[in-house]
């Protein structure tokens, strides 16, 4: 996970003005209609991939049985609880190794290797530990967040510019002070970098936590749809996975253009 | 284009000073003797086996302008900021005169420094120093940021300013609490010829307005006659030269008189240059 790939909103893509909105949606439109069109003349066989029409129909089928909206809820569930607890120690830890020397020294070595260990490779760990409670796959998600969050809210305290720090001192800042005013909104557009990757991991996490060990939710509903053959319904649960995704990334995004308004690139042009 | 709308912002400045001049006597009057006398006692400063300042004995009344020049690397930015109490002093003594508050004594850099997530505003505001959260903060900075003639940026970030106005923010800034010692390091620099000579201007008449102590490193030595009351060349750790400038202000640029104090000037530092 490099930051540098991370930090490209200084030089956004060119975009038309206005019909920004619908413009992002036209290739995913036709992709559904080039789709729709390839399984009705039998050029991709059903068996292989069921068309848009029959997703939709399983998935209202399921939100008749209330089915879907409860393994949703459920997934959202856990990738909320997941991503504060594991983002909120990560965030802490950033927070301390990078206003304090000591607390570097302590934790970050070892947080350094731990983060090498691919944190999916516990999962046969964490069943054994937790079986396939709740508390497995929370634990599971907040150990992939936590990690992003960390390395970003760090990189972010100690990258902020020597001289503004040396500004606040001058002018009488207190150290709480230098932090609310100097230092946090210094590193905010490195912790938001941080947020959006371990949004990404959040569900790619809890997907594989899902499928493998779990009696509710989008990644149970799919594995439970594949042991009956209905291709359909998993074909729906990893539309849905994408489609939630999209929003926390767009969630992030807007919370980021609130607060990073004085940033030169979320001013309009 | 930039210096095409400096000039007509300039007379702007003059007449809102016009506008603001009995609020600036007013404020005057509430602190008489503004500036702070300033005695350095042979001060001594090393980094490492880098002997940098090897004895610097110097005495500045209150409320004269004295500029600092010397070749590049001769120690004027560290004397800066061992007046200012950013850095430790090895050896020696700086004292005030009387006891002086932190925020009597401010320093301004070559680079403004403003915070990029706070507004023009409140950025003057964190000038205030321990005020800042006093119920006149705000008044007090919009009255900063009119001397400097920008009241109507109040509310911009700082990332849509010019060079010239966002060093005319850091300005405020170092003004909104009547400091009494007043320190610039080459606070000029980076900017264009006519944003600073309109810069020079303002920082002279904020100086004649409010009558604090100025110390001014520069490398700009027509800027030092133009603007001080004495210039010090440093050489080797020490002051080698205290000139003082008897030209009458409002001081003409490019004056006979002016030029050839210039010229002397830079033949010292020429001469220190060929010897080493
Ligand atoms: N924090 C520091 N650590 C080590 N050496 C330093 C430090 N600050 C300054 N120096 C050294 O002290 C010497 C004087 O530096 P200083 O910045 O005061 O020069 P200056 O006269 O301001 O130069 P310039 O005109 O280029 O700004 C230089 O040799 C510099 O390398
Ligand atoms: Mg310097």
């Amino acid at each position: 996970m490099s930051l540098i790939d991370s930090l490209p909103r200084v030089a956004r893509p060119l975009r038309l003005p206005r019909a920004d909105g619908l413009i992002q949606w036209i290739v995913p439109l036709a992709i559904i209609v080039i789709w729709q069109i390839a399984c009705v003349t039998g050029l991709v066989p059903t068996r292989v991939l069921p068309a848009p029409s029959d997703v939709a129909l399983a998935g209202w089928k399921l939100l008749l049985s209330g089915e879907l909206v409860r393994n949703i809820w459920v997934s959202f569930w856990r990738a909320s609880i997941g991503f504060l607890i594991g983002g909120s120690i990560g965030f802490a830890f950033g927070l301390a190794n990078g206003l304090s020397q000591l607390s570097a020294k302590l934790t970050d070595t070892t947080l350094q290797m731990v983060r090498n260990v691919p944190h999916l490779a516990l999962i046969p760990l964490v069943i054994l530990w937790f079986g396939i409670d709740e508390s497995a796959k929370l634990f599971l998600v907040a150990l992939g967040v936590f990690f992003p969050i960390y390395l970003n809210t760090l990189h972010g305290i100690r990258t902020v510019d020597p001289q503004l720090i040396e500004m606040g001192r001058i002018y009488g800042m207190s150290d709480g002070e230098l932090f609310r005013r100097v230092i946090f909104p210094g590193a905010l557009p490195s912790i938001f970098v941080g947020i959006r990757f371990a949004l990404g991991i959040m569900w790619l996490t809890l997907i594989v936590a899902e499928t493998i060990a779990a009696s509710s939710g989008l990644g149970y509903m799919a594995m439970q749809a594949r042991e009956f053959m209905l291709i359909d319904v998993v074909v729906l649960s990893i539309l849905i996975y994408a489609l939630l995704g999209k929003l926390a990334d767009s969630a992030s995004r807007l919370l980021e253009r609130l607060t990073l308004a004085w940033h030169p690139a979320f001013q309009k042009r | 284009m930039q210096t095409a709308l400096l000039l007509p912002e300039t007379e702007r400045d003059q007449r809102q000073r016009t506008r603001i001049a009995p609020q600036a006597r007013r404020v005057r009057e509430d602190r008489p003797a503004l500036g702070l006398p300033l005695t350095i006692r042979n001060l001594r400063k090393s980094f490492g086996d880098n002997e940098v300042l090897r004895g610097i004995d110097l005495h500045i009344p209150a409320g004269q302008f004295v500029a600092i020049v010397g070749k590049s690397g001769c120690g004027k930015s560290t004397l800066l900021r061992l007046i200012a109490g950013l850095d430790k002093i090895d050896a020696g003594a700086i004292s005030f005169g009387e006891a002086a508050r932190p925020e009597d004594i401010r320093v301004m850099f070559q680079e403004p420094r403003l915070l990029p997530w706070a507004r023009v505003l409140s950025n003057v505001e964190v000038g205030l120093g321990r005020d800042r959260a006093s119920l006149d903060a705000h008044p007090r900075a919009e009255h900063a940021l009119t001397e400097v003639g920008l009241a109507d940026k109040r509310d911009q970030w700082p990332s849509v300013l010019s060079g010239g106005q966002k060093q005319r923010v850091a300005l405020a800034r170092a003004l909104v609490s009547q400091p009494r010692v007043l320190a610039f390091d080459e606070p000029l620099g980076a900017l264009d010829a006519l944003t600073r000579i309109s810069m020079q201007r303002l920082l002279e008449r904020v100086w004649r307005d409010q009558g604090f102590t100025a110390i001014l490193v520069t490398h700009d030595v027509a800027e030092a006659v133009a603007l001080a009351d004495r210039v010090l060349v440093i050489e080797e750790g020490r002051i080698a030269h205290d000139v003082t400038v008897h030209a009458p202000r409002p001081r003409e640029r490019g004056s006979v008189e002016l030029a050839s104090l210039e010229g002397s000037i830079l033949r010292h530092l020429l001469s220190a240059d060929d010897r080493t």
